[in-house]
């Protein structure tokens, strides 16, 4: 039996992976600028995943529809405003205030979301003491039925593209020339996850939801409402996967379609778990670097289709290297 | 110990009274039921009864019933991964897809490589699938469970996306003129063709049957014990010395192999293997065909997978929704009914009161069923539960 599958082995080597450092390093500097922005956006949701988990121990499988009905709301709202496939004449000021308005939009369309699966559907099973297999299957189910509930009764097709700016070169780093859209989102990103950070440390929000993360029991005994914390938790990550779902966007204007949320989640999802799981500078860190390896990969590899496959051999590989991540865990509680 | 003991039907008996009278009939009684019963199966697309034939919904009835059994087949072997060791596979459908391959490349005129008799498939499609799912296991069993889930739903994806990129899975292309088992008519025209489900259908339902046979042994076993240990509580399992990492991997490992052989039998049936039917909402289709049938529950799992595969085909105007439906079915199961429609068994507890039922002659009152086939950290034995509230 072996026999036959031996010739399967040595044809395959030599055909279809092949590395092609040249592609790679002609393309360095742009594939890396690429790769930070859309590490960026991978950051902001994997945000997401990282909060809840250190809260409630769950990966919330949700996440990337959380993510995906934010990216409805912007791009319904740019189509209001009268944006299309060609990007408008409009200065600076008004180019600002229709953004931050579709951002506003996804961030509520997000955060409502994420807000509603935790109540309706994580809750019922939090107060009944549900095991954690009943929990990942409820959190599978609810992502496919808002994949579904969009293909049944919305639309199977992706949403018409929808171009805000022309992204003018604003850097030049040595040949390698930095626009102003990859500027702004990756700013942007850093700015919120700066101020992610400081809300976690310093507020009282942020003490409580550390505080849940460590002990759910203790805490509540030291009076801290715990089922606000949660609530407040998905909140964050549904505000952050809604101001991600704009970056994408601008990023990628035809890739707004039902099930455009699940590839995307699962390279949010390494990110998170390369960072450390639970810690919230290890997503930044893990979501950049995601994204600049995920970018590199098909210039190396040769084939688009290469990304997934390279960050999903990157999530195995962490896992059986340092399961804890890079940074390790801080936010959440030592896992068994 | 009856291999069948949890075999009831879908009728609507009072489920305690209905099992009571099972266990009361002798050995022989139970085997002579269930062979009707698999005699009503045998015959169930010959017959075609007007009101559950597909026929009206324009496709062939003998297809539909290849496609049930199949699926029956897919939730026993995903059953063996979530019911019975509690692992959240939610990839099953890349150890479907590696099976398709296997008997697509080793009968298919497209393929290069050597060629071996369809029926030779079937066996080394279930131990290619089983070694993927050894590599896929070992690195990521060691960890928690929802690490397997994120895992394995990445693994689904990866196997479409090799099959598309790698030269010589043809990724679009596909593979025509898949292998079939030899036989032929009277009149000389092949037995198994793509068009006439029949065949397969008997085919598939002696190895569904076989396969249960095999499982409900397995279940009983060793092996099966330490499973329902690890699923109640990982960690006492490993302190009472159950071997847990390596009963976790054969779990796995054999449910990637009964997925890998129901993944040869498609690709025999179709006769057309390609890249295109592997997308990762059909293993929400397996997990919600194991949830919906109970857990645990090799027989409900089984109907499970028939229900699923049955419904969008019966009724042809739900096709559309058929993944939203499943999804609201799986978390309405989940919030009211985690059990599933056919609940498992305590085996454990019932083969207690058995024994305790023969020896003394005695009928004792079977606790009611609080139990969950996920038990993890909550109040799956009665006895646990207060010992876990002391230490919270």
């Amino acid at each position: 039996m072996l026999s036959a599958l031996l010739p399967m082995a040595e044809s395959g080597s030599t055909q279809w992976l092949s590395f092609d450092w040249n592609a790679l390093i002609s393309n360095l500097g742009p594939a890396t600028i690429d790769g930070l922005t859309f590490g960026a956006i991978y950051a902001l949701v994997a945000l997401g995943y990282t909060l809840v988990y250190g809260v409630l121990n769950l990966i919330n499988f949700a996440h990337s529809e959380v993510f995906i009905v934010g990216a409805y709301g912007v791009i319904f709202t740019l189509s209001a405003l009268g944006f299309n496939g060609s990007p408008p004449n409009l200065g600076i000021g008004p180019i600002i205030l229709n953004l931050l308005l579709a951002m506003i939009v996804g961030m509520i369309a997000s955060c409502t979301t994420a807000v509603a699966v935790e109540r309706l559907a994580y809750k019922p099973l939090r107060k009944r003491n549900a095991p954690r297999l009943v929990f990942l299957i409820t959190a599978i189910g609810v992502s496919f039925v808002i994949q579904y509930a969009i293909f049944a009764f919305h639309s199977k097709n992706a949403e018409p593209a929808v171009t805000m700016f022309t992204p003018k070169p604003i850097f030049d780093l040595g040949g390698t020339i930095i626009d102003s859209q990859q500027l702004t989102i990756i700013i942007a990103a850093v700015v919120m996850m700066i101020a992610v950070d400081r809300f976690i440390a310093k507020s009282k929000t942020g003490r409580g939801i550390r505080a849940v993360a460590q002990d759910p029991a203790t805490s509540t005994l030291m009076g801290v409402n715990s089922e606000r914390i949660i609530l407040a938790t998905f909140a964050i990550g549904g505000l952050l996967a809604g101001a991600a779902a704009l970056f994408y966007v601008m990023k990628v204007p035809s890739g707004v379609i039902y099930n455009g949320g699940f590839l995307l989640g699962l390279q949010a999802f390494a990110a998170a778990v390369l960072g450390g799981i639970g810690n919230i500078r290890g997503a930044l860190v893990g979501g950049l670097v995601i994204g600049v390896i995920s970018n590199y990969a098909p210039f190396l590899l040769g084939d688009s289709n290469w990304s997934q496959v390279v960050v999903f051999a990157v999530l195995v590989l962490v896992l059986v290297v340092r399961p804890q991540g890079l940074l390790g865990q801080t936010l959440g509680r030592s896992k068994a | 110990m009856s291999t069948v003991a949890e075999s009831s039907e879908t009728t609507k008996t009072d489920k305690v009274t209905f099992m009571q009278r099972w266990h009361m009939l002798e050995r022989w009684q139970q085997w002579a039921a269930l062979i009707v019963v698999a005699l009503a199966l045998y015959l169930l697309p010959v017959l075609n009864p007007p009101i559950i034939s597909t026929d009206g919904g324009g496709s062939d009835f003998s297809i539909a019933c290849f496609d049930m059994a199949r699926m029956a087949l897919i939730a026993v072997g995903l059953n063996i991964v979530i019911g019975y060791a509690g692992l959240l596979d939610l990839g099953y459908v890349a150890f479907f897809a590696v099976g398709n391959y296997v008997a697509a490349m080793l009968t298919s005129p497209d393929s290069p490589y050597l060629k071996i008799p369809y029926l030779w498939t079937l066996p080394v499609a279930v131990i290619v699938t089983m070694i993927f799912g050894v590599l896929l296991g070992v690195p990521t069993l060691r960890l928690r469970g929802d690490y397997l889930a994120i895992v394995t739903l990445g693994f689904g994806e990866i196997v479409r996306l090799l099959a598309t990129i790698i030269p010589a899975m043809r990724g679009q292309e596909g593979f025509s003129k898949v292998g079939a088992p030899p036989g032929t008519a009277s009149d000389g025209t092949p037995l198994f063709t793509n068009s006439n489900g029949l065949p397969w259908y008997w085919l598939t339902l002696t190895v569904l049957l076989l396969v249960m046979i095999l499982v409900g042994n397995l279940e009983r076993s060793r092996v099966g014990r330490s499973w329902i240990a690890i699923r109640e509580d990982e960690d006492a399992a490993e302190t009472m010395g159950v071997p847990t990492f390596k009963y976790k991997v054969w779990a796995f490992a054999l449910g990637a192999g009964l997925g890998g052989l129901s993944g040869a039998l498609f690709a025999g049936q179709i006769g057309f293997v390609n890249n295109a039917k592997f997308d990762v909402v059909t293993s929400m289709l397996f997990v919600a065909a194991v949830i919906l049938g109970g857990s645990g529950n090799k027989v409900g799992a089984a109907i499970g997978g028939a229900i699923v595969a049955y419904l969008p085909v019966r009724f042809t105007g739900i096709a559309e929704y058929k993944y939203l439906i499943f999804g609201i079915a799986l978390i309405l199961l989940m919030l009211f009914r985690s059990e599933g429609l056919m609940p498992a068994r305590m085996h454990l507890l019932t083969y207690a009161k058995r024994a305790y039922q023969k020896a003394t002659g005695k009928e004792i009152v079977a606790p009611e069923s609080e139990d969950n086939p996920f038990a993890g950290d909550s109040k799956t034995l009665n006895l646990a539960t207060e010992k876990e509230a002391d230490e919270k």
